[in-house]
């Protein structure tokens, strides 16, 4: 369970001054529901995720993971998250293995519980042909795969992802929906931010239109089609977004 | 403080430093290739050109010296010197090497012995060039040697002992330990190049560990980990640590094989460096483990420092920019220490490198002033847990972190 109160993030800049990357952002996301964050480049999604898997700290108010507070208790957090996206890279000079396994001891898994998991998640992953094969050397499907296991590997009730498929293929981005989709079936909470609507519209069960850091619509999507009398989410997005941008602009 | 969570990350740093060949040519390859090459191959090369410029009879010009046969046969009865016909452009064959050296014999100079009056003997050479130097040592030797006997026949002339002009002999004797000798002359730069290579040993994964990983960009997969901050950087730290320490050794070991080797060199050479190697090799255990103890807080210091300036970086290359200036800042208090008559003084032991070097020179020749040794130990623990304060509160800045 994820919930967010009032969550805020300011950040200086030199040339513009006070920066509301994220302005009072609220919302809720329930185990065995896909949350989708949606929102354009620079809309706030990214920062807003990274303060749920507190790698930053909201400036005001404050989220709620697995019951722990992000400012109070962030290892604790981090200890329920599994944290994915096109920035999390894997480090060059570690066999898949040893990447999965280093994390796997990082939560506090050791000795025969952490080869079990291991094994249980490369044979699911069906990753044992590049176990030993140092990341640098692995294909990007092979990495995707890897990065999931990492991410896997702790069993974390709370699986966020940060645009997952940007710059991948066609075949390793549906590895990646197809495994958003199986930690739903599992009972995970999954927030999820892209700008890419078709995905949004495949995955989601309750969509967060985010613009200039203000969450500016929320719901299911069929709520959402009959609330802006559009059928097409694009539409939907334009709806919604547009006259945020005109003020912006004028 | 996770100490199982800052073992898992000093493992894993430890593995892929160990894998990374570009850090692993620093620390290793370097120290122990390098010392061995330079030490040996400059020693082999300096030994072989000292010794052929020996070998060498040189040939000189005399000018002058028509009305002096006596200085002339003299000079030609020496059997180091070839003397060859006088030539007008003597000088530019000494410039262009074809001669070495030219002595000029004033005019009336053979009269002038006989009558007492002073005159003066030039020898022209060309300095710098070691071969033209010793066939103007041959010159003044010879020359010398011509004045003495003046002197005897002078002397005999008038019935007098020639011991009259030397009522009493001169002589230095040493009473300094070996150990005194070796510190005073290899002890400054034996500490100099400790100092200097745990800071090269630290730079590389200094900046592999911290900008290197935002450039990777491993830095946000680690930090979604729940290991928090403060072990992440100590698990890193201890790598870089490690890293500094074991180039500072691998290079002293080097370095000792290195003179060991050298002493083969040394039987044709009266140099002083070479009689200061070979005793360095008498190091004991005592100022080895002592001048290992007093780099320990020195390398603990660059360490944490090093990852705090890299941290700052976007990326490796920028890191690099920021640190090799950070070279010189250590280069040149290490390197006044070597200046003659720079002594540690109270004052001076609070300053950082310039102290630990000369703690060093005086621990390598054998003088163990403890108040200083404790003072300089004090003083650079307390700036290197200054420094890795620094370093655990940089981990802890997003603007650092996620700087763009």
């Amino acid at each position: 369970m994820i919930e967010t109160r009032g969550l805020s993030k300011r950040f200086q800049d030199k040339k513009r001054g006070e920066i509301r990357a994220v302005d009072s952002v609220s919302f809720t996301c329930k185990p065995g529901q896909i949350y989708g964050l949606l929102g354009a480049n620079g809309a706030g999604k990214t920062t807003t995720l990274r303060m749920l898997a507190t790698i930053l700290e909201p400036s005001d108010g404050t989220a709620i993971v697995c019951g722990h507070d992000v400012i109070e208790e962030p290892e604790k957090v981090r200890a329920n998250v599994g944290f994915l996206s096109t920035a999390t890279a894997l480090y060059p000079r570690l066999t898949a293995q040893e990447m999965v396994e280093y994390f796997g001891q990082l939560n506090g898994i050791f000795g025969v519980e952490l080869k079990k998991r291991v094994d249980e998640i490369f044979s699911c992953l069906d990753m044992n042909t590049f176990r030993d094969r140092r990341c640098d050397k692995l294909s990007t499907g092979m990495k995707q795969k890897t990065s999931i296991a990492r991410t896997l590997i702790h069993d974390p009730q709370v699986m966020i992802f940060d645009e997952p498929t940007l710059g991948l293929d066609t075949m390793t981005a549906r590895t990646i929906i197809e495994f958003i989709r199986e930690c739903r079936q599992r009972g995970k909470t999954v927030i999820f931010s892209t700008h890419v609507m078709s995905e949004v519209e495949k995955l989601c069960d309750v969509i967060g239109i985010i613009h200039n850091g203000k969450l500016l619509a929320e719901g299911p999507l069929p709520e959402l089609r009959r609330n802006y009398s559009e059928n097409d989410l694009e539409e939907i997005f334009v709806k919604v977004v547009g006259p945020h941008c005109a003020s912006a602009e004028a | 403080m996770n100490l199982q969570a800052i073992g898992v990350i000093y493992r894993k740093e430890l593995t892929e430093w160990v894998r990374d060949r570009r850090t692993l040519i620093s620390t290793v390859v370097v120290p122990l290739l390098l010392f061995p090459v330079l030490i040996l191959g400059f020693s082999y090369l300096a030994v072989r050109l000292v010794g052929q410029a020996q070998k060498e009879i040189p040939s000189v010009m005399i000018i002058g010296g028509e009305d002096s046969p006596g200085v002339v046969a003299a000079l030609q009865k020496v059997d180091t010197l070839k003397i060859v016909p006088y030539s007008a452009d003597w000088k530019n064959q000494i410039s262009e090497k074809i001669i070495r050296a030219a002595v000029e014999i004033p005019q009336g100079f053979q009269t002038s012995l006989d009558t007492n009056e002073d005159k003066t003997v030039t020898i022209y050479f060309y300095e710098g060039e070691i071969k033209s130097s010793f066939g103007a040592e041959h010159i003044e030797k010879s020359l010398k040697d011509y004045r003495d006997q003046v002197v005897k026949d002078r002397l005999a002339a008038r019935s007098l002992a020639a011991s009259i002009l030397t009522p009493f002999e001169i002589k230095q004797q040493n009473v300094a330990p070996p150990e005194k000798v070796s510190g005073a002359t290899v002890g400054g730069f034996i500490g100099y190049l400790v100092i200097l290579l745990c800071m090269t040993g630290a730079m590389y994964p200094a900046i592999d560990l911290t900008a290197g990983e935002k450039e990777r960009g491993t830095m946000e997969t680690i930090l979604s980990s729940p290991v928090s901050r403060v072990n992440l950087v100590l698990g890193k730290f201890l790598l870089v640590l490690s890293a500094a320490l074991a180039t500072a050794a691998l290079s002293v070991l080097s370095m000792g094989i290195s003179f060991a080797g050298m002493k083969h060199f040394n039987t044709s050479v009266q140099s002083g460096r070479g009689e200061a190697a070979a005793l360095v090799l008498q190091l004991g255990p005592k100022p080895v483990l002592l001048i290992f103890a007093m780099a320990l807080p020195l390398a603990v210091f660059f360490a944490a420092a090093l990852m705090t300036i890299a941290l700052f970086a976007k990326t490796y290359k920028e890191a690099q920019s920021y640190l090799t200036p950070m070279t010189f800042v250590v280069v040149i208090p290490a390197v006044a220490s070597l200046l003659p008559g720079v002594e540690l003084t109270p004052k001076l032991a609070l300053v950082p490198i310039l102290s630990n070097s000369l703690v060093c020179k005086e621990i390598i020749a054998g003088t163990y002033h403890w108040n200083s040794i404790a003072l300089i130990f004090g003083s650079t623990c307390l700036y290197a847990a200054i420094a890795l304060f620094l370093a655990v509160k940089m981990f802890q800045r997003e603007d650092v972190l996620f700087r763009s």
